[in-house]
């Protein structure tokens, strides 16, 4: 396999006028090119100018991670995008939700686990938990797998959202 | 507010701005059909008198006929449909024109904006549908930025790489009454702060590419529809910039007329239907100038056989256009305009000396390849060559500045191989979605920009009969588009592919059932003529020429012609089929059937 066949995991960021359809655009983009979302989250950053960021965690070649950057900023709404994987060292943060219903043992295991995590307890019944549990996303899948051995487990998960460390501004809104 | 503010500010109905809008952005012509959503617009432009609407017979036509205006003028095309099937019959259309980066504003009724989701009577999903066929597109569901709106549609449509721009328009917005703002007011800046894409290429890169190109000995300039969208002055300074030295210069399909057919420096069209020299200079230059071409599948063959061993240098509006499919060694990213002057500018501030003596071999080895005259075709017997009704038609019109569209298929090729191009604009085709269909509708747009104009929609019996129906608006207008129809009563591009990939087993390829085209043209009241030897052709081409209105000239070609060179689908530049012999010697791969 040559060096422009490896596939390679990027987590791109995009600041995007908040307006009916930008989400679609993107999305569109996407399943039109045939390129892979991973996770995608989005939210307003920004209430006064009405702009949102997405962060896109997505795969493919050297050539495809190029060609979704530049497709993205061909789009109208959107004001600018960062590559983070790219352009040095970047925080990426995943929240899940995670409900387990159990009994016994496993009930006291699945606390200390918990504990271990990090994940705090939300809510309680006497055959049930919920835990909030934030990390990168190989953290947040361990803790999953290890509830899921444990007893009859539901998750809701945000996807990754990612900042670069530093002082440096990566996205501003013009 | 002071007294002139006042009177800028005015209130109206949205129908109206609408249409002042359209008046600020210079639109002379509209080219649409009506329908219940978009009533109250032709309301207003009945009162109107500035623009002029040209009633079409199907939403798809108004589309390329609002192309053949734009590619022809450089202005931006405009169509006003109506909601639901007015707006999906366009689909096809803009997808032909965001392909072809052709600046379209199509502008499409909507239901009122309380119906919006409840399957209303010809409601259908227009933005959602035309999202991934437009450059951009919007429903307005504010009034109060109607106006903005239009301006900035027109700055997308146009600026950048051009392409076709949408905006739904609900019916409530359009009979609404709101605030329009006059000339010198801050919402025409404003509508444009949002959308700029850079054009002004890098003074670096520029010198990058200059260092590039001295070093050539085997170079080749491959110029494409980029130098026609910036302007005509590209194409002059493409002609100035290859004749600096005297290099050779092929052209897409899209490019044909930024370099001069008659030019000693081209070597005629590239790709997959292109001339063995522009291929094989292509296969073995040494630095590749790509200016405004995207290394599309046509024109590349298979990739990895693609020019192996070029230095590659492309120039380009798009940054998404580089290495897309091609991976190259440096990008110029800015107008072709603006790229050509500084790289002449560079060139000449660096004096650069050419290898002259490198030159002059690389021109022999091109001249070997054109001696081998791939075009070269035999009309000798009474029936009619389809190359050579199109080389009579080129020859009789040369001194004429004719404006030629074509429609898809066979024909579209030896229009493109025979037909010499002087001049930028004057060649309107559907390049990059292959739109049967596209000539006939795209002649009358050309044809109301430039009434006076000798245009010819060069057409494939199959492609002419999609989009028919508007033999009936070239009549109500009396656009004198003259209908050459290369008829060889097949689809023949679809026949010769049949015949060199499916075995010659010819499933649904013939045009069964054509109507007489000249007792067609008659019920349109238009002149119909019919060529069937070769002894009638310039007799038919004199005749078509000097009748004053439209005519369909019927022109009965040989049936099974297929259209060389040829690059098979899964070969490269240098493994062309130069006509019947080579076919039967060269099958098909596997992996070149899958392909289209």
């Amino acid at each position: 396999m040559t060096k422009d066949q490896i596939i390679e995991t990027h987590i791109i960021s995009v600041l995007v006028d908040d307006e009916p359809g930008a989400l679609a655009r993107v999305i569109g983009l996407f399943s039109g090119r045939g390129y892979n979302i991973e996770s995608l989250t989005v939210a307003e950053t920004d209430h006064e100018k009405s702009i949102s960021r997405i962060s896109i965690v997505t795969s493919g070649t050297p050539m495809v991670i190029e060609q979704i950057k530049a497709q993205l900023r061909r789009l109208v709404p959107i004001h600018s995008v960062c590559d983070l994987t790219e352009s040095g060292e970047s925080i990426e943060r995943e929240l899940a939700l995670v409900k387990i219903i159990n009994s016994g043992d496993d009930r006291i295991e699945c606390l200390r686990i918990a504990d271990t995590f990090r994940a705090r307890t939300l809510d309680s019944t006497l055959n049930s938990f919920v835990f909030e549990v934030t990390g990168n996303s190989s953290k947040v899948g361990a803790f999953v797998d290890l509830m899921r051995s444990l007893g009859k487990v539901e998750v809701a998960r945000t996807g990754v959202s990612a900042i670069s460390r530093g002082n440096r501004i990566d996205l501003e809104s013009k | 507010m002071t007294k002139d503010k006042a009177d800028a500010t005015k209130m109206m109905a949205g129908a109206e701005i609408l249409l002042k809008a359209l008046e600020d952005e210079g639109v002379e012509v509209v080219f649409g059909y009506p329908g219940g959503a978009v009533l109250p617009i032709y309301d207003a432009l009945f009162k109107n008198n500035k623009i002029k609407h040209i009633l079409v017979r199907h939403e798809q036509a108004a589309v390329h006929a609002a192309e053949g205006y734009a590619r022809s003028t450089g202005k931006t095309g405009v169509v006003l449909v109506t909601s639901g099937p007015g707006a999906t019959n366009a689909v096809t259309g803009l997808t032909d024109a965001l392909m072809d980066s052709v600046p379209v504003v199509c502008l499409t009724g909507q239901v009122p904006t309380h119906l919006i989701g409840n399957d209303a009577f010809q409601e259908a999903d227009t933005t959602g549908i035309t999202r991934a066929c437009t450059k951009h597109n919007y429903l307005v569901k504010d009034g109060d930025t109607l106006q903005k709106t239009v301006i900035e549609a027109f700055h997308v449509a146009s600026s950048g790489r051009p392409g076709p721009v949408l905006i739904d328009l609900p019916k409530d917005i359009l009979m609404g009454e709101y605030a329009y703002q006059g000339e010198g007011s801050a919402v025409h800046t404003e509508a444009k702060a949002r959308y700029n894409p850079s054009t002004e290429p890098n003074p670096a890169d520029i010198k990058t590419a200059v260092a590039m190109l001295k070093k050539a000995k085997r170079p080749i300039i491959y110029g494409g529809g980029g130098i026609i969208n910036s302007g005509p002055r590209a194409s002059e300074l493409l002609t100035e910039l290859a004749h600096l030295a005297g290099w050779p210069t092929t052209l897409t399909l899209m490019g044909l007329g930024a370099l001069p057919a008659s030019d000693p420096l081209f070597l005629g069209m590239l790709g997959m239907h292109g001339t063995y020299e522009a291929n094989l200079a292509m296969h073995d230059c040494d630095v590749m100038l790509n200016i405004g071409a995207r290394f599309d599948d046509r024109v590349t063959g298979l990739i990895a056989g693609f020019s192996p061993n070029s230095v590659k240098i492309h120039c380009d509006i798009d940054p998404s256009s580089v290495n897309k499919n091609v991976l190259v060694d440096h990008a110029v990213i800015g107008d072709a305009t603006r790229i050509l002057e500084m790289l002449i500018a560079e060139i000449k501030a660096q004096s650069v000396k050419t290898d002259k003596a490198a030159l002059a071999s690389w021109w022999d080895e091109i001249n070997g390849w054109r001696a081998r005259k791939c075009l070269d075709f035999d009309q000798s017997g009474a029936i009619i060559k389809p190359q050579h009704a199109i080389k009579r038609l080129c020859e009789m019109t040369r001194d004429k500045d004719a404006y030629v569209t074509t429609e898809v298929g066979q024909h579209q090729m030896w229009a493109a191989q025979y037909y010499d191009f002087e001049k930028p604009n004057r060649w309107m085709t559907s390049g990059g979605l292959g739109t049967m269909g596209y000539g006939l509708p795209s002649a009358m747009g050309v044809q109301v920009a430039h009434p006076d104009a000798l245009v010819i929609d060069i057409a494939g019996e199959a492609s002419f009969m999609m989009n028919m129906q508007e033999l009936s608006t070239l009549a109500q207008y009396n656009l004198p588009v003259k209908m050459f129809i290369i008829n060889n009563e097949w689809m023949g591009m679809v026949r010769q592919w049949q015949e060199l990939i499916h075995g010659g087993r010819y499933s649904e390829s013939y045009s069964n059932s054509l109507p007489d085209f000249v007792k067609l043209a008659d019920t349109f009241g238009m002149k119909g003529l019919v060529a069937r030897s070769a002894d009638d052709l310039d007799n038919v081409i004199a005749e078509m020429l000097a009748t004053p209105g439209p005519v369909i000239a019927d022109i009965r070609v040989a049936k099974e012609e297929n259209c060389f060179p040829m690059i098979p689908s899964g070969a490269a530049h240098n493994q062309m089929l130069l006509g019947p012999e080579d076919q039967a010697a060269k099958p098909i791969s596997e992996e070149g059937m899958v392909l289209v």
